[in-house]
């Protein structure tokens, strides 16, 4: 029994070692371009985290995730969109003062649901808030009804058809199908340069070690038990005196905020966002992040989500056509081959052999047996 | 948004979007039969339904093209051994796909759900490489071009009364072959009980793999009808495949009545409101519709009401 | 709550209670009563609604009409959880626990502190969690297995484990499903050892058909028969009643 409540020392390494290639490697040897393509990939690693909690552990699969990554971009975009649409800056415009696309489509006055938009606060508690809130009633919805599994995952593949839809449909509002473009600054401090770039960079790696550390949390505490209980004996957690649906709702909103702030960190790294990031198919994609890192596996997700995109990036580079069939069958590969994913692989064949390496050299070593908790867990089958 | 319109032009509005619905209704019916056998008797979410479809329309579109280029006296009739092609093919490749990936992913639902995803991704790419990217339409013979004119004001095309013919023929074949046959039996019985059915004697592998077959082979028959109204390119599969999962959850997954019921209110719902707005404002609405109810009744339409 | 003359308050009272599938009742107008610290057996043959009437008591199934009173509260209008934690524990028929986790962590979860969502974030294992998980494990057997994963357990000890998981829960009803099926010779003698030593001080509903071990822990039997109470009373009286031979030795 660990007392320790975030983390056991062989996960401690893991953060390490990730810290380390975050903060030093990747900085060291990439140029400002490839930098910034990370940090676009670890914006949806965000996404990824929050499918662990929500998906590997409480066994409910979102296909929906897009929603909430594009909620929490297009709150941060709105903001950078009034900031870049000052007046000055659109004096051309019939109306000036308002994001171009809206003049564009004859609107003459700021949407009253824009207007709070101008403060950074508001924006910062919306990018939380207005996906939570969002999560919490579709997953009242459904989850106390006992919606779940397969009907659950088509539901929240519906919710994201139709945001999409909505959202290329109502292009005075939203910028349409080319979404927001040409964000510029954020308190004036310009974010398209390449210094702005590193620096964002280095920020979101600390707010993605702070929402790992926050995963981490609830994976050791009794929740995230109850919720590796809940996947494979619903029955005997609810009548053990549990609400069930409550703790689906917790799990389901967990990931929903941290999709949404990944979303956020996208809007700000990019200095775009649009309706492709939110519907059925980059939602989906997202899952597939989470399977290949494993979806057990808090820092997996992380590996999982920069190998699955550094493959996209440099195979539809070279080989557009082969991509998708790799995408297909990466899909199939995982589920049939690998369902614990890397994490998985990592555990099976890795770990023994570093463990038999040290064992060998200090015969006194800890037995493996302390680590058999349930992150490093079971296969699903 | 009524104003403008007299009662009369009002009717013939109603009965002539009515109809525009039904076309799309038996879209939706075909395509949903597939996945509600798969869906509801397997528990298996077939995320490459489309694209089986898509495969049906593509033979559809290739029959044409031979009929054409060699058979020009034929032409006329092409479609119906079109149809049967098309059916074969889907349920050929349904039964591989079954023989390969689904049979490992029984246990686990949401998996296969993934799986899926991933052969329709291949499947689509599969069809740019060999089709190309750009949608091809298929030809129709002289007899289904044209319409019927019922009144002054309303008149429906002749391959929509067709492709609804065609519609219920098939429901009404597939329940016969699900209530009625033996093999029907044997695929309700394997459902219920699994083990049990196997212990009787029943191979619950074949009857797992024929009726994915079975499914499948209907999506390429619905592939077929789609050619008559819209053309095809290698992700229009894609673009049905929430409306229809939506048709059958909807609909209660286990009861073909419920499928139609729903495929027949979703569809007239959405065509009637695409008078009155933009198409995708009335898509938008239908969902949030369907999404809405179903949060209120999840068990869907139909249902009954067993102790588990 | 009192029913008139009874001196004695009931810990439960079944009233009228009926549920129907499509129209099929499963459970038809049953009425029952269990006191304080009283043993009740449920008996009957394959479909005579024993699981379903379990079902109905913790919620699991709701009636279509009827009481169920427990302390004085209608069980009927609660949640599953609500039940429990009025003091209703259920063991299903099958084993039911989580085998992706240790011994130790199923016992714990069941532990009856940290409850609500904000409560198991903040859920630290101490002391008294520790001895409290120690001590049950002792009682079913398990003790020197609490780091071990669940699902390494044999079949009659994960029954034990879900018996202990209600254990710690400490219900003033403990519902049991067929505690003994499927468990060898020597298994069943210690889970009957088991069950005598946790039945003290708390109301017990059993559903068994091993009548040996129903001669040994029953206080009043009840048999069922197509929804309904076919006979009641002692294990003596029961076994006598031609109503009762007629459902089991004539067909």
């Amino acid at each position: 029994m660990n007392a320790n409540r975030f983390t056991n020392r062989s996960e401690l390494i893991g953060i390490l070692v990730l810290a380390a290639f975050l903060v030093v490697i990747l900085p060291l040897c990439l140029d400002v371009f490839r930098l910034n393509l990370v940090a676009k990939y670890l914006t949806y690693a965000f996404v990824a985290l929050g499918l662990v909690i929500c998906w590997g552990y409480g066994g409910i699969l979102s296909l929906g995730q897009g929603v909430f990554f594009g909620l929490g971009g297009y709150c941060m975009a709105m903001f950078l969109k009034l900031e870049a649409s000052s007046v000055e800056n659109t004096k051309i415009q019939s109306t000036p003062g308002i994001p171009d696309f809206m003049d564009w489509n004859q609107i003459t006055a700021l949407p009253f649901f824009w207007k709070p938009f101008h403060s950074l606060t508001f924006t910062i508690a919306a990018v939380i808030l207005v996906p939570g809130i969002f999560a919490l009633i579709i997953g009242a919805a459904m989850f106390k009804r006992r919606v779940g599994g397969t009907y659950f995952a088509i539901i929240t593949q519906a919710v994201a058809a139709i945001l999409t839809i909505l959202i290329v449909g109502q292009q005075g509002y939203t910028g349409g199908i080319n979404g927001m473009t040409d964000l510029r600054t954020l308190k004036g401090w310009d974010i398209r340069p390449d210094h702005a770039k590193i620096v964002l960079y280095f920020f979101e790696v600390g707010c993605l070690f702070i929402c790992i550390f926050i995963a981490q949390f609830i994976r050791h505490s009794k929740l995230g038990r109850i919720l590796v209980a809940m996947r494979d004996q619903e029955d005997r957690v609810r009548f053990s005196g549990y609400s069930v649906a409550n703790f689906k709702i917790f799990a389901f909103c967990v990931a929903a905020i941290l999709s949404a702030i990944g979303g956020a960190m996208f809007a700000l790294q990019v200095g775009f966002m649009s309706p492709s990031f939110v519907g059925i198919v980059p939602s989906i994609e997202m899952v597939i992040y989470t399977a290949v890192g494993g979806r057990l596996s808090i820092l997996g997700a992380v590996y999982g989500t920069l190998l699955v995109n550094f493959a996209k990036t440099s195979l539809s580079e070279s080989f557009p056509e082969l991509w998708l069939f790799g995408l297909g069958g990466l899909f199939i590969a995982v589920v049939l081959a690998f369902p614990n994913g890397l994490a998985g692989i990592w555990q099976d064949h890795v770990q023994p052999r570093i463990d038999r390496l040290i064992s060998s050299r200090k015969p006194k070593a800890e037995s493996a047996w302390t680590d058999n908790s349930v992150a490093d867990g079971a296969p699903a089958e | 948004m009524f104003g403008e319109y007299s009662i009369g032009d009002l009717g013939s509005i109603f009965v002539m979007q009515g109809f525009a619905g039904l076309i799309l209704f038996s879209v939706y019916v075909l395509m949903a039969l597939g996945l509600a056998i798969i869906f509801g008797q397997m528990g298996v979410i077939n995320m490459a339904h489309g694209e089986f479809m898509i495969l049906g329309a593509y033979v559809t579109w290739m029959t044409s093209n031979l009929f054409q280029s060699y058979l020009p006296s034929l032409f006329s009739g092409y479609f119906f051994l079109a149809m049967m092609l098309a059916f074969l093919a889907s349920g050929a490749l349904g039964m591989l796909v079954e023989w390969v990936l689904i049979r490992h992913l029984y246990k686990r639902p949401l998996d296969t759900l993934l799986a899926t995803w991933g052969l329709s991704l291949m499947l689509q790419q599969a069809y740019r490489s060999v089709f190309g990217a750009r949608e091809v339409g298929v030809e129709l013979p002289q007899w289904m071009l044209g319409s019927l004119k019922v009144t002054d004001s309303i008149e429906v095309p002749i391959n929509g009364v067709f492709v609804m013919a065609l519609t219920v023929l098939i429901t009404c074949a597939v329940a016969y072959v699900m209530y009625k046959s033996r093999w029907g039996r044997q695929v309700r019985a394997v459902v219920q009980n699994r083990i049990m059915a196997g212990a009787v004697g029943i191979n619950t592998a074949k009857v797992d793999r024929y009726t994915y077959a079975l499914g499948c082979g209907i999506a390429g028959v619905a592939g077929s009808a789609f050619t008559m109204i819209g053309s095809t390119g290698p992700t229009s599969g894609q673009l049905y495949i929430v409306d229809t999962f939506l048709v059958v959850v909807f609909g209660g997954a286990a009861s073909l009545l419920g499928t139609i019921a729903s495929a027949f209110s979703i569809s007239q719902t959405q065509s009637t409101l695409e008078f009155f707005m933009s198409g995708s404002m009335a898509k938008v609405l239908t969902l949030l519709a369907v999404v809405g109810i179903l949060m209120l009744r999840p068990q869907g339409l139909f249902a009954l009401k067993v102790r588990k | 709550m009192l029913i008139g003359h009874q001196p004695k308050p009931f810990l439960l009272a079944v009233e009228g209670l009926t549920v129907s599938f499509d129209g099929f009742k499963a459970v038809n107008d049953l009425s029952f009563y269990v006191e304080e610290n009283e043993i009740r057996v449920i008996i009957g043959p394959n479909g005579a609604g024993k699981t379903t009437v379990l079902d109905l008591i913790c919620g699991k199934t709701r009636a279509t009409s009827g009481k169920i009173e427990f302390r004085g509260k209608e069980l009927t209008k609660l949640k599953e959880n609500q039940i429990v934690k009025a003091g209703v524990g259920r063991k299903f028929q099958t084993p039911s626990i989580y085998d992706d986790l240790t011994v130790f962590e199923n016992l714990e979860i069941s532990f009856p502190r940290g409850r609500t969502v904000f409560g198991a974030l903040t859920f630290t294992r101490d002391a008294t969690v520790r001895d409290r998980v120690h001590e049950v494990a002792e009682m079913i057997f398990l003790k020197d297995r609490l780091d071990m994963s669940a699902a390494l357990l044999s079949h009659g000890q994960k029954q034990w484990l879900e018996i202990g998981m209600l254990l710690i829960q400490d219900p003033d009803l403990l519902m049991l499903d067929e505690p003994v099926a499927g468990m060898s010779v020597s298994e069943r003698a210690k889970t009957a050892e088991l069950l005598n030593r946790i039945i003290k001080d708390r109301s017990v509903l059993v559903i068994e058909h091993d009548m040996k071990f129903v001669e040994d822990i029953a206080h009043k039997v009840t048999v069922l028969h197509q929804g309904q109470i076919l006979s009641e009373g002692t294990m003596e009286k029961v076994k006598n009643d031609p109503k009762v031979i007629e459902v089991y030795l004539g067909h």
